[in-house]
């Protein structure tokens, strides 16, 4: 037998450490809320505000500040340099919110001003625009596609899971028409689904769907934390870091499901012969091995995404590093306490047919 | 053991045609003889890989309809007119509705039977007026308008498209999208500029006469004869910039770029560019006609409201060509017979959102997202051998058929390899040993509880292979709607996404197993796993 790192018999009180774990948990949350409402929202990159960036790589040294100076003479609203990529890339970004002027103006204009002031050579390696009215549209489609993937997941974790289809079919109606009555009023779409997460919470808790019930307030867990953390750093959001939340959407999910179904074998196997709070830790222990196993291999992988990847790619794996961390996080410390506090259903379902 | 056999020629047969799809996509393979038999071309890489634009256009519906009322307005007044009955000039107003003033309010009855017998018009108000009009508020039906919103994206799209094809870029993709929109990606292509400026150019070519008899100074005050416009007529200068001069036109166009059936670069006798403008039949005729009746009057010719040369007709000309003159480069002269060609806008567009990625950032992105690929994979395998010993070998076999598969599949499928998509595999990679985890947990489990190499490796497997479909499920219904609402690059994250979930449930499920197999196959029942 190869290595372990977790000996078979480790029998770890993750029920009891559940108290702790929802303390840090709401301390992350709270910051992270506290940052967004500080800063009036999340910060979101040109993809959903609109706007312009520039991408140069200039061969010597220098900072944004100089860069900055450089182009102060072009005139554009909003301006802002920063620093891309790792440090000795030389990369910055050039933004700008204007809507005005065309793309090719401001291409043209900001060669001419980094000739003149810059005294090296540089490069314009990317030019981005995007009108106002695409953003917008962006922002409601990536928010839609988060929404529709919660609602998907928990249909089918209570459908597979408990065998509950039609209690997930009704669940999915009555959201569908809670979000459709609330569309009505013309809210806008951020609240839209912060209220649909709420329903769905609140729809898997009144049809005693737990496994759901855990699963989906895991996984809200996760996107508050990483996108609390991503406002705390001044992170900008954009179509790449929503590609990122889903696949930690899909990944937390994954490991909450594998903790889940080895906590649902042990139900069936010993059912009536062991507290539920001892099904839970024997199940979370069991599957211990496997989680570190598989959270180091993928968070071994994104790190050198991280290190390597280049400037493009840089906050998409820091999202997923977050991600992957907080994911692995929750599905032992706050997924199983959650199905702790509500019992598997199917065993309250029998004990209520007997 | 006959199915182990079965399972291992399936297992090949997938691993083959896995790699047949692949090679093509490295460096070398395509063009050598190798590359020549095996099918498919490789992997493509996205904009943001090889360079190049993306594009999003907004097409002015608003101004499209506005355009087609009119004309309809104007096929109204030629229809009236026929049967003796006369309307004042059709004005379009907000709302697809135009409205027309009818002189003799005792033709009411025919008039209003001709618009209902020869216009899709309905008629939505009429009031009588002073003096026996009676003004009209004329609109069209919703279906009718969505019609011509149809139309018009049609159209839209086949110019662009030919104007693209004549600007020579390989594999461009040009597609409608929702709420008016038209996505053009072009890639590789070096001068974006250019490019923007062809593709956006509405190229609504028009012929007016020229007044000479206004005086332009009071047309400049704001004071125009009935029926003139004043327009600007360029003058090209030495450095390429133009400047303006002020010039009155006769407002209805003549002649229109519709009848124009071919537009060439030519040079004149000073080597200067112009573009020679061939009419179709029907142009010809009205052409000849038109320069016979004007002699010694000056024509303008405008593209988009700007007069590009207003020369002096001299004597009829016959044979159905006229040339745009006007100090072009010769860069210029073929963008512009390039436009001419390949027709005009039906309405203008606006650019609604520009990427363009120079193909060096796409150079170092695949550096650095292979290496970082690479570098990965590497602390894996080792990590795994480490870990599980002679499985931990075979967790590495079917993950390097793991990452061959995924790109065997994207080159089969035709789909494109992004940036994200890059990260896509790097994820996979990751989480391609999941399965392979959970299963190696399952068969130390059971070898804890006694049972023999090859009964754990059966139970590790059966138990395990349930978990492993459940848990890669909902990645799936991530991936999915990921794909259903992203565009370009978040697109080809989901598809690797998806491929690396199926390819790794195939190759840690079925192809380790048959590695185990045939390990145990010779083996006694006590014999050792290292795992």
């Amino acid at each position: 037998m190869g290595l372990q790192i977790i000996k078979p018999d480790t029998k770890i009180d993750f029920v009891g450490l559940r108290k702790i774990a929802f303390i840090v948990s709401a301390i992350l949350i709270l910051c992270g809320l506290g940052s967004l409402l500080i800063k009036g929202g999340p910060k979101y990159g040109i993809d959903f505000a609109g706007g312009m960036i520039v991408q140069v790589k200039i061969d010597k040294a220098t900072d944004a500040a100089s860069v900055k100076e450089a182009v102060k003479e072009v005139n554009l609203p909003g301006l802002v340099v920063q620093s891309i990529g790792l440090e000795g890339d030389h990369e910055y970004l050039i933004r700008t919110s204007s809507s005005d002027i065309t793309s090719e103006e401001v291409r043209t204009k900001i060669n001419k001003a980094l000739t003149d002031n810059l005294g090296a050579s540089f490069e314009i390696q990317r030019l981005e625009m995007v009108g106002p009215k695409v953003g917008a549209d962006l922002r409601s489609q990536a928010l839609e596609a988060l929404f529709y993937a919660v609602l998907l997941i928990a249909v089918y974790i209570s459908g597979r899971f408990e065998q509950r289809w039609t209690a997930a079919a009704v669940m999915a109606a009555a959201l569908g028409g809670c979000v459709y009555g609330l569309g009505l009023l013309g809210l806008d779409m951020g609240w839209l689904i912060l209220a649909a997460l709420f329903i769905t919470v609140g729809l898997c808790w009144y049809l005693k769907l737990n496994y759901a019930l855990g699963a989906v307030a895991a996984l809200i867990h996760d996107v508050l934390i990483t996108v609390g953390l991503f406002s705390i750093m001044n992170k900008e959001f954009d179509l790449t870091i929503i590609a990122a939340l889903l696949t930690l959407v899909g990944y937390s999910l994954n490991d909450t499901i594998i903790v889940f179904d080895r906590i649902r074998e042990n139900v069936i196997a010993r059912q009536g012969r062991m507290p539920f709070g001892q099904i839970i830790n024997l199940s979370v222990n069991q599957t211990l091995s496997r989680t570190i196993m598989t959270s180091g291999t993928t968070l071994l992988v994104v790190l050198c995404l991280y290190i390597m990847g280049g400037s493009v790619i840089h906050d998409f794996a820091l999202a997923l590093l977050i991600g992957i961390t907080v994911g692995t996080y929750s599905s032992i410390f706050v997924a199983s306490p959650i199905l702790y506090g509500f019992g598997p259903s199917e065993l309250k379902a029998t004990e209520e047919e007997d | 053991m006959q199915s182990l056999r079965l399972r291992a020629i399936i297992a090949l047969a997938v691993v083959l045609l896995g790699l047949a799809f692949m090679l093509p996509s490295l460096p070398g393979v395509k063009d050598s003889s190798l590359g020549k038999i095996l099918p498919g071309k490789g992997v493509s890489l996205g904009l943001d890989l090889k360079g190049g634009i993306h594009l999003t256009l907004g097409v002015d519906m608003k101004t499209a309809m506005d355009n087609s009322l009119a004309r309809l307005g104007d096929d109204l007044k030629a229809s009236a007119r026929e049967q003796e009955v006369y309307i004042l000039r059709p004005t379009v107003l907000d709302e697809s509705q135009i409205e027309v003033t009818l002189i003799k309010g005792e033709q009411k009855d025919t008039f209003e039977s001709v618009i209902k017998d020869s216009t899709p018009f309905g008629i939505e108000q009429s009031t009588p007026l002073e003096g026996d009009k009676i003004k009209y508020i004329l609109s069209v039906s919703p279906k009718y308008r969505s019609e011509i919103e149809k139309l018009t994206m049609e159209q839209a799209i086949k110019t662009i498209r030919n104007r693209i094809d004549q600007f020579g870029v390989a594999e461009p993709d040009i597609r409608k999208q929702q709420d008016n929109r038209i996505q053009v990606q072009l890639p590789g292509l070096q001068d974006p500029e250019r490019a923007i400026k062809i593709i956006g150019q509405t190229a609504h070519l028009e012929f007016k006469m020229v007044d000479d008899s206004a005086d332009l100074k009071k047309a400049q005050q704001g004071i125009l004869a009935p029926g003139r416009e004043l327009s600007s007529l360029l003058h090209r200068q030495a450095n390429g910039s133009y400047t303006e001069s002020p010039i009155v036109l006769k407002k209805d166009a003549v002649l229109t770029g519709e009848y124009v059936s071919d537009a060439q670069v030519r040079l004149d006798q000073w080597n200067t560019p112009y573009v020679s403008l061939t009419f179709n039949a029907r142009g010809g005729k009205i052409f000849t006609d038109l320069t016979a009746d004007n002699v010694n009057k000056r024509m303008a010719i405008v593209l988009d409201g700007k007069v590009y040369s207003a020369p002096v007709i001299r004597e009829r000309i016959s044979g159905g060509s006229a040339s745009i003159t006007g100090n072009f480069t010769r860069e210029e002269a073929r963008d512009l017979a390039v436009v001419l060609r390949a027709g005009s806008l039906p309405a203008p567009v606006t650019i609604l959102e520009q990427r363009s990625v120079g193909p060096s950032l796409g150079q170092e992105s695949i550096d650095n997202g292979v290496m970082s690929a690479m570098v990965g994979m590497a602390l894996v395998l080792v990590f795994m051998v480490i870990y599980y010993g002679f499985s931990g070998m075979v967790a590495d076999i079917v993950l390097i058929l793991n990452i061959m598969l995924i790109m065997g599949g994207l080159a089969a499928f035709g789909a494109t390899l992004t940036l994200p998509g890059i990260a896509g595999i790097i994820l996979t990679i990751g989480m391609a040993v999941d399965a392979n985890v959970i299963i190696y947990e399952r068969i130390r489990e059971e070898l804890r509880r006694g049972l023999s190499a090859s009964q754990s490796v059966a139970e590790g497997y059966g138990r395990a292979t349930l978990t492993i479909l459940d848990a890669n499920v909902t990645t799936v219904i991530a991936a999915i709607i990921l794909y259903q609402f992203g565009t370009g690059p978040i697109r080809g994250f989901a598809v690797t996404l998806t491929l690396g979930i199926i390819t790794s449930m195939f190759t840690a499920i079925f192809v380790s197993r048959i590695l185990f197999d045939l390990y145990l196959k010779n083996r006694s029942d006590n014999a050792k796993l290292s795992i």
